[in-house]
């Protein structure tokens, strides 16, 4: 097999593409790569990673301009002929490299209220929810995500209105809003209204086709965008 | 601007947007009826003049372009100039009523039968 070609980022909000050049093997990964450059080519390439699995969420990168997990991309599948180019993710600031600053992307978590509040204790019984009730359906469908910023970074509206909450934000809120057990739905639909939350979104589903989980933020954004509008109708917020 | 303004606006946008898909089909089919016909302008006036149907439909469509296009125009610029506040929202506001105006005029002018 051809060597891969491979331009990397480096240095931080500044800086550029460097080149390398990577040995190709079969089922390899794009992390594989990453890991290779480091080992062996250039040991002050910053980036993250842990599980290598798909689990934890922390090797997201933009390859070859999509943003993806990196541990679970095959090189077959989206290297060029033998070229990649490997950038961290959008819409966050850089650190170093490969490296995102996060915390933008979880403040943002924080103010779409994505804290559960119950009203019970763990002395009392558990809550009884069923299983094929409309609401524990819908928490289903996004309770899945880990948070890894790869909706984050394919949103373009994000790019373009800085305060957007942005899609898993606004999906982690959809969960809550339709958490019976929780006791703060009006004041997470406030927080989530209007021209940086869930209002803000064009529908582009970006979020839906780049989600490494298969999940929908863009279902839960449209369900938000209904639930807060009949709640400011109805006066609750 | 209230967060509580934002969600009508958009709730507006949204129900004008519905308004507009129904009343552009009229109006297409209608124009395209006109020009198949072979009818002169004096003929289309000629229907039109005094016809309060045609009078409250176009006054429906004029309301709803006066408020569906200024909302859009208002995110267009927020989001592409990085763009936000009093200062946009009377902008935005300014160009509804004045959509609202032109049109209206235009209605008049195809009902009464004046120069528009």
């Amino acid at each position: 097999m051809d060597n891969l070609q491979v331009s990397i980022w480096r240095g931080a909000e500044a800086g550029g593409f460097q080149d390398f050049e990577v040995p190709r093997q079969e089922s390899q990964t794009v992390l594989d790569v990453v890991t290779y450059v480091q080992r062996k080519c250039d040991p002050t390439l910053a980036y993250r990673f842990a599980c290598r699995v798909g689990v934890c969420g922390s090797c997201a990168m933009t390859v070859n301009g999509v943003s993806r997990w990196t541990c679970r991309t095959h090189v077959s599948k989206v290297a060029a002929g033998n070229k990649l180019e490997i950038a961290p993710l959008r819409n966050l600031p850089v650190v170093k490299d490969l490296v995102t600053d996060m915390r933008e992307f979880f403040d943002k978590w924080a103010r779409a209220r994505g804290v559960f509040t119950g009203s019970t204790t763990r002395k009392e019984k558990f809550a009884r929810v069923e299983p094929q009730s409309k609401e524990r359906k819908r928490v289903d469908a996004g309770i899945e995500c880990i948070g890894c910023g790869v909706c984050y970074s394919a949103c373009d509206v994000v790019t373009w209105n800085r305060d957007y909450l942005g899609p898993a934000a606004l999906n982690r809120a959809w969960t809550l809003v339709n958490d019976v057990r929780d006791t703060t739905r009006a004041e997470r639909l406030a927080a989530v209204a209007g021209d940086a939350g869930c209002h803000a979104c064009h529908t582009h589903i970006s979020c839906t086709e780049r989600c490494p989980k298969g999940l929908s933020p863009t279902a839960g954004i449209a369900g938000l965008k209904r639930a807060v509008l009949a709640a400011t109708l109805s006066g609750e917020i | 601007m209230s967060n509580r303004t934002q969600v009508l606006l958009w709730g507006a946008q949204r129900i004008s947007a519905m308004v507009l898909g129904l009343c552009v089909a009229v109006h297409l089919v209608t124009m395209i009826y006109a020009v198949r016909s072979g009818l002169s302008a004096a003929e289309i006036l000629g229907r039109t003049q005094g016809s309060v149907g045609w009078f409250a439909f176009y006054t429906v469509f004029v309301a709803a372009v006066a408020i569906h296009a200024p909302i859009g125009l208002r995110t267009v610029l927020s989001e592409m100039l990085n763009w936000r506040g009093r200062g946009l929202d009377i902008l935005t506001g300014v160009f509804g009523l004045s959509l609202a105006m032109w049109g209206m005029r235009a209605v008049f002018a195809v009902f009464s039968g004046g120069g528009a």
